[in-house]
């Protein structure tokens, strides 16, 4: 039970210590790629393969905001426009923020717990199988018609009457294998750490970003099978000629609302939280303090899932519903601020009376807070559902999930893979060039959504394929078009800086950070069997505990090697 | 000794570069956009009591919020500035004090009650419609509930009505990709499309359905949107005030809120408001007008038939 009060001295059970495996090289590289059930590769395919979906998203979004850069713009037809936004919603949220994370799980949950592999190497490899084909068999439909009733597929819009084509039922299919895909990941998660975690590693010494992963999983078990029967209701509505969504038949397009947001609102959580892990394993590096409050931090995080499945129908406060049921899911919502208001405060409270490094993972990592908290405020405003009845639909909420998903979401996974990159290459990603990406991409993101908070005040309305001259919304949309191109230069940059860095950038080492948790005890980038000793964990802080030992060890005074100053 | 001088002059130079940098691009982002556009901040309003209300207490909720947004973005700038790494100095190594972290989270839920009440005192301003105005249009319909349920359900919302019953009804149909409006009952149900006219200063109901898709009822100056949902029937009300000129009236617009195919950019919807008299004056010329289109019709059917074109 209590690995704790195992004698340390003694080691209880033979074992085999292998040093620095390395896998037997194929004739060809690729069939190492392919065949592979290494949790490291594996993480490396998932963030390669969404950061390609990011980009086919990203272009699509381009392409919406050149459309709507002018008034009366005829550069896009109707239907095109249409299914630019499904498809580019649908990107973002199924093949890249909820994989991504994933990507991140995949490579440094074992690394960080002191595990070997994934608790099903095997498995893992299916997910990404299952994603990759999942993502191939959507963007298959651009060949075809691509679907076009947004990413929530509203019916009776996404019904055969009315949305005839395969690119509808391509979505489907979107949903169930990519759903397949998550839930294989999540429960290997789950079971990864539960069981495998390092001697000496109890709950309350899990890193948070591992806390996060865990919440992940389990949103993800509770919310995945909603969802995916809801779409194979919809797919036996368009086929089969069943009528669950059919109002002339008994129907409900209200059900659909119901199923989808039930799963879709946990969804955002899912999105968001292991990346509110990343900022929380960045800023005591960079700090050079721990966490403030880890068990409020991480406690906040249980408590915000469960919330989570509790507020679906703030999504829905202009449907037919009596008032006290908006009632309900007005204070629901509310409630989630508390849990989330307390993990700010607690990353700020880390920053105070740190040392503070300015690396470029801090700056992604201190511009989420303030990001976050310009999402998470109008997210009160939208919560009020008299005052949503006037934003739900506009662009108001364009901005406000842009905020929150696009700006928080994204900048988290931006200073994940600033401060990861070292340990997944073996290579520094270079500092000024990431510095400068960071401001291009923070200028970039705030003029391409902060005035659409105004659009949406001033009545422009979501997923409009054009706007006539005299509606007055000409200046804030040629200036978010501008944004946005800004936007996306400032990723390029950093994308660049990953591709140069690979070959060019400076030797690592194991831990350029010193940081604080297990993956750095390893060598960058990690050989396949991880840990030749697996480390007892004493505190939340290992890689620390380690340093002032070998400090101790080596004659050192203490502090020796603890300290980060060149960046 | 002029070496630490210059190491220190040059930390502090960079600091400085670092907060130049920050609050340049917040300017940027914030200040220059903002007043130069004279941006929109809050809700429309002014075509209904319901949308005052709703921007009244947007006002409020946006005081709060700046005010919290300011503590906590200034506070994270200056941790930022304050404790940036320098020669010398030590991080203090804080696990967490739960007396702090319990006065924040009280803090926190604190406002969200205050947001609570304010939002449910505020509530019956928007839901629930004052009494018509002396010239707004006398037709009491006894409280009842207006309309018959007919062949759509009904959901669970009722029928706003104000405290003395009078008001009047009409009916919002949303199809791809047009608003139809049905005046009445007691109108002899004429109807138009895109435009509705409605008297002023009198308690008009909106009864909103859909026939084929989800659409969104909106006219930002006159409230909330409202989901027009096939198979339910979703209400609204707005008063409005009386035009300056009570002939031509007042036009407010709004568009379908809710994606309902290719030309949902396209679904317009406009409210008329006019003095009562006028509005019952173009009543009797909608009606007339549609009688003789349905004359038209049916003369040019026959006709058709006779010529043996159709069946």
């Amino acid at each position: 039970m209590s690995a704790t009060l195992e004698p340390t001295t003694v080691r209880p059970v033979p074992e085999v210590i292998a040093h620095e495996v390395r896998a037997p090289r194929s004739r060809h590289r690729w069939i190492d790629w392919v065949a592979t059930t290494d949790h490291k590769r594996i993480g490396i395919l998932y963030i390669v393969t969404t950061l390609v979906f990011f980009v086919l998203g990203g272009v699509e979004a381009l392409l919406i905001r050149l459309q709507l850069g002018v008034p009366n713009n005829s550069l896009i037809t109707p239907e095109h426009y249409n299914e630019l936004f499904t498809m580019h919603g649908t990107t973002m949220v199924f093949l890249f923020v909820v994989p991504i994370m994933a990507g991140f799980g995949n490579y440094f949950l074992p690394l960080m717990i002191g595990a070997r592999d994934m608790a099903f190497p095997r498995l893992n490899a299916l997910s990404y199988w299952l994603l990759l084909f999942g993502g191939i068999v959507f963007y298959a439909s651009i060949f075809f018609q691509p679907p076009e009733a947004g990413w929530f597929s509203y019916t009776p819009l996404s019904e055969s009457t009315y949305t005839p084509s395969g690119g509808q039922d391509a979505w489907i299919f979107l949903i169930h294998i990519t759903g397949i895909s998550s839930l294989v990941g999540a429960v290997n998660f789950y079971a990864t750490i539960v069981n495998m975690r390092a001697p000496g590693m109890s709950w309350s010494r899990l890193p948070i970003f591992v806390w996060t992963l865990l919440t992940y999983s389990i949103l993800l078990i509770l919310c995945l099978p909603v969802v995916g029967g809801a779409v194979t209701m919809l797919l036996t509505d368009r086929h089969f000629g069943t009528s669950f969504f059919n109002p002339s038949q008994g129907g409900s397009p209200l059900l659909w609302q119901h199923l989808f947001w039930f799963f879709g609102h946990p969804e955002v959580y899912i999105m968001i939280l292991p990346g509110f892990g990343i900022i929380s394993e960045v800023l005591p590096v960079f700090a050079r303090k721990p966490i403030f409050g880890y068990k409020a931090v991480a406690a906040s995080t249980v408590v915000i899932a469960f919330l989570s499945i509790l507020v679906w129908a703030h999504h829905m406060f202009a449907t037919p519903t009596p008032t006290v049921v908006l009632g309900f899911f007005m204070l629901s919502s509310f409630l989630i601020a508390v849990p989330t208001g307390i993990k700010i405060f607690n990353w700020i409270a880390t920053l105070w009376r740190g040392t503070i490094v300015t690396a470029t993972p801090l700056y992604f990592a201190a511009a989420f807070i303030v990001i976050f908290v310009i999402g998470g405020i109008t997210g009160i405003f939208l919560a009020i559902f008299p005052v949503d009845w006037q934003l739900t639909d506009t662009y108001f909420v364009v901005a406000h999930f842009h905020y929150v998903l696009m700006g928080a979401a994204v900048f988290s996974i931006f200073a994940g893979l600033y401060y990861w990159f070292p340990k997944m290459s073996g290579r520094m990603a270079g500092e000024r060039l990431g510095k400068a990406s960071f401001w291009v991409m923070f200028i970039g993101f705030n003029l391409t959504f902060l005035v659409q908070h105004s659009l949406g005040l001033e009545g422009m309305p979501r997923r409009i394929y054009e706007y006539p001259v005299g509606a007055g919304w000409d200046t804030e949309n040629l200036i978010s078009t501008i944004g946005s191109f800004v936007l996306a230069v400032g990723i390029a940059m950093s994308l660049y800086n990953f591709a140069r860095s690979i070959r060019h950038g400076a030797h690592a080492g194991p831990d350029p950070w010193k940081a604080n948790t297990l993956e750095w005890f390893v060598y960058s980038p990690p050989p396949v069997n991880n840990f030749d000793v697996v480390p007892r964990v004493r505190s939340l802080e290992p890689m620390r505990d380690i340093r002032r030992q070998v400090a101790r060890q080596t004659g050192q005074p203490a502090g020796t090697g603890d300290e980060l100053t060149k960046v | 000794m002029p070496r630490a001088v210059s190491s220190v002059r040059h930390l502090a130079a960079r600091r400085g570069r670092l907060l130049g940098a920050l609050s340049l691009a917040l300017l940027l982002v914030l200040a220059v956009p903002g007043p130069a556009l004279a941006l929109r901040i809050t809700p429309q309003s002014g075509g209904s009591p319901n949308a005052d209300g709703i921007a009244s207490l947007y006002e409020i909720v946006l005081v709060i919020a700046t005010i919290i947004f300011v503590v906590v973005v200034g506070t994270l700038i200056y941790s930022l500035a304050r404790f940036r790494r320098r020669k010398g100095a030590k991080a203090a190594q804080i696990h967490g004090n739960t007396r702090l972290e319990l006065s924040w989270m009280l803090g926190a839920a604190l406002i969200l009650v205050v947001l609570a009440a304010i939002t449910f005192l505020q509530l019956s301003d928007i839901q629930d419609p004052p009494n018509g105005g002396p010239n707004g249009l006398a037709i009491a319909s006894g409280g009842k509930a207006a309309g018959s349920p007919g062949a759509v359900l009904t959901a669970s919302t009722t029928a706003p009505s104000p405290p003395n019953g009078k008001k009047i009804t009409i009916n919002v149909t949303g199809r791809q990709f047009v608003w139809r409006y049905t005046y009445g009952p007691g109108f002899g149900s004429p109807y138009s499309y895109e435009t509705m006219v409605a008297p002023a200063d009198t308690v008009v109901v909106l009864r909103i359905q859909a026939t084929d898709v989800i659409h969104s009822w909106w006219i930002p100056a006159m409230g909330g949107k409202f989901d027009a949902v096939p198979g339910y029937t979703n209400y609204t009300w707005f008063k409005a005030p009386m035009p300056k000129d009570p002939v031509n009236g007042k036009v407010y617009t709004g568009q379908c809120a809710e994606l309902c195919g290719r030309q949902h950019a396209n679904m317009y919807a406009r409210v008329r408001v006019v003095s009562p008299s006028v509005f019952q004056a173009w009543l009797a010329r909608q009606k007339v007008k549609i009688r003789d289109a349905n004359r038209n019709a049916e003369r040019l059917r026959q006709q058709l038939q006779a010529q043996g074109q159709i069946s």
